[in-house]
């Protein structure tokens, strides 16, 4: 995929091995039972999440990504985990004493609920996306019946999100070029002005763009060439990881 | 406001989910309407722009930024159905590829930052669109207060969602503090940009603000021919003296207010099932402080809704289902005198406003061209 410049590449790791080589369907089905299963776990059964982890960290050591790689992804969940931490502060229930602080006893549980499954979840949409290419998530998706106009929609709008965020970037040297400088509110008109000319820059695009299909043949759907097709051994490769998931999450029921 | 996994349980998670995944059905089939079949070369693209303004920061203070979350600017740029289905797709991709908000929690993200801000923000805008004399300042008022409200709605929605599924021992009080705190100022932030954008927009291509088109559109004008009646309102029920002389024809609310009819009569009588199921946060703050040792009973408590349920049936939930249903049809009922008695004043001052409209059409078709 020449074309995907920017960010896109930094998302997409490329590979040749196992996990990069299943189908993006396969693993899009693992990904979404894996977090469906481990948010179904009980929070109480910590060792459960742990081996979730371990499970985690054995696809990317399969697939060949380094642990910073991963770790510097997963930075996205910053905002909620500030917000985990401040729960055993806030929560009520029974209070207890940690290094001389009261906590609600239940706003502890309730902060490591939100770290484990959370994290876990950022983990897993981390792996997938750096071992599937773009384009091959939207053939999976299509592949998993998803609404060929929404498949559609999300390629188009994958395809110039660089595009897009160029033009942004170049609003912007431009406008710093001309020593404009934000520092608060008094700037946001200009800002606002930056975002109403993208807008009309991207719809005029648009436009373009679909006269440019009409004028090579579009007729409202677009041409799948490549079907996407897994063997059983794939399905069996795919579905190990939730499938250890499963066994881990009975477990932690009925300890 | 990404939500995480974890953070609401399992029904409530799949429960929006089914709320979403109706919700862009039917925007799937209202896109097509407003898009002819240009939908998906656009709607991506508008997604698209959605995606990169997204990272647009707007500094606050002491280097703190914040950046706008688009429902309402989709909405009223391209309208409510293309809207949702651009912040849907917006949020399936941060979810799978860039891990910002939980795969579980999908559904309740979609709806929330997607259907409610949307169907809030544009359902206030044609109201206040319709109430407002015509111009370019009652859109930017009407754009102004849509994404105000907009945004502490969802945040509402968020903690009602909490209440029926919030996973932690947080009182419900504090949520909503919380939430509708800090998302009140975010909303003003979101207010200023988007109207600001709209007016960027509106100067240089008003006939791309799709929520205005017909509060800001030239009337066409023959010149040397005959002269166009004024134009009819966009509400109303096309008076047959109007009718021919608009160049648009009003469009109907009719979807609008019927789909929103049947959200209410959804959710007030399947949701309350598990909405009854405990008492409220106000119920229980009420307890736990004592308040509740001087409470009434209210003088209405015979009344055949009592206490949210129908007497003489017995199934408590299907009661209270019933309870709600009724209820809606009759806050329903008063909206709608409220809303016709106000509507029925207005049509004395329609030439003025569709010549004002005309002039200021004019000068910002001039100012674009300049």
């Amino acid at each position: 995929m020449p074309d995907h410049g920017g960010h896109a590449q930094r998302l997409y790791r490329p590979g040749d091995t196992p996990v990069h080589r299943l189908p993006a369907h396969c693993k899009l089905i693992a990904v979404f039972s894996f977090v469906l299963i481990a948010v179904a776990t009980p929070r109480e059964a910590v060792w459960a999440f742990g081996l979730y982890a371990a499970l985690l960290a054995g696809v990317a050591a399969l697939a060949r990504l380094p642990a910073g790689f991963v770790l510097r992804r997963m930075l996205i969940e910053v905002p909620f985990v500030a917000f985990a931490l401040l729960l055993p502060f806030i929560a009520e229930g029974e209070q207890v004493r940690v290094l001389g602080l009261s906590l609600s006893e239940s706003g502890l549980w309730g902060a490591w609920n939100i770290l484990a499954k959370g994290t876990l979840g950022v983990a897993a949409s981390v792996l997938l996306a750096a071992t599937t290419e773009l384009r091959a998530v939207l053939l999976g998706l299509q592949r998993l019946r998803l609404p060929p106009l929404l498949v559609q929609i999300a390629s188009f709008m994958l395809r110039y999100a660089d595009v897009i965020s160029d033009e942004l970037r170049r609003m912007r040297i431009a406008r710093e070029s001309r020593g404009f400088r934000a520092r608060g509110p008094a700037q946001w008109g200009v800002l606002a002005k930056t975002a109403g000319a993208l807008f009309i820059r991207a719809y005029e695009r648009g436009e373009r763009v679909h006269l440019a299909m009409l004028s090579r043949g579009y007729a409202g759907t677009m041409p799948v060439i490549d079907h996407l097709t897994a063997s059983r051994a794939q399905w069996a490769g795919a579905v190990a990881l939730p499938a250890a998931a499963l066994a881990v999450c009975v477990l932690g029921w009925s300890l | 406001m990404h939500v995480p996994d974890g953070f609401l349980n399992a029904p409530v998670s799949v429960a929006t989910g089914v709320v979403a995944a109706s919700a862009v059905a039917v925007s799937l089939r209202g896109a097509r309407r407003e898009l002819n079949e240009r939908t998906a070369p656009l709607a991506g693209l508008v997604a698209a722009f959605v995606f990169a303004v997204q990272m647009l920061n707007f500094p606050v203070a002491a280097g703190t930024s914040g950046h706008l979350l688009g429902g309402t600017l989709a909405a009223v740029l391209v309208g409510p159905c293309t809207g949702v289905l651009c912040m849907a797709v917006v949020l399936l991709m941060q979810g799978l590829l860039f891990a910002d908000g939980g795969l579980t929690a999908l559904g309740t993200n979609v709806t929330l930052m997607g259907v409610v801000t949307v169907v809030v923000g544009y359902g206030l805008f044609r109201v206040l669109l319709g109430v407002l004399p015509g111009g370019r300042r009652a859109v930017s008022v009407a754009t102004f207060v849509s994404a105000l409200v907009s945004v502490p709605v969802a945040a509402i929605g968020f903690t009602g969602l909490y209440a029926l599924g919030g996973t932690e021992d947080v009182s419900l009080g504090r949520v909503f503090t919380a939430m509708v705190g800090v998302h009140l100022l975010i909303g003003i932030g979101e207010a200023v940009i988007t109207t600001v954008t709209v007016g960027a927009v509106l100067a240089v291509r008003p006939d791309l603000v799709r929520g205005a088109s017909a509060a800001v559109r030239r009337p066409l004008e023959i010149r040397g021919g005959a002269v166009p009646g004024p134009r009819p309102e966009p509400a109303e029920p096309a008076a047959p003296a109007a009718a021919p002389a608009g160049p648009a024809p009003a469009r109907s609310l009719r979807p609008v207010w019927l789909s929103g009819l049947a959200v209410a009569v959804v959710l007030a009588a399947f949701v309350s099932f598990y909405a009854s199921a405990e008492p409220d946060g106000l119920n229980r703050v009420a307890n736990d402080e004592g308040i509740s040792a001087a409470e009434r009973e209210s003088d209405v408590a015979d009344s055949p809704l009592a206490d949210y349920g129908v007497r003489d049936v017995d199934n408590e939930r299907l009661s209270t289902g019933l309870a709600g249903a009724a209820g809606v049809a009759v806050t329903l009922g008063l909206g709608s005198a409220v809303f016709f008695a106000v509507r029925r004043r207005r049509p004395t001052d329609g030439p003025t406003r569709a010549v004002q409209a005309g002039h200021e059409g004019a000068a910002a078709s001039a100012g674009g061209h300049a």
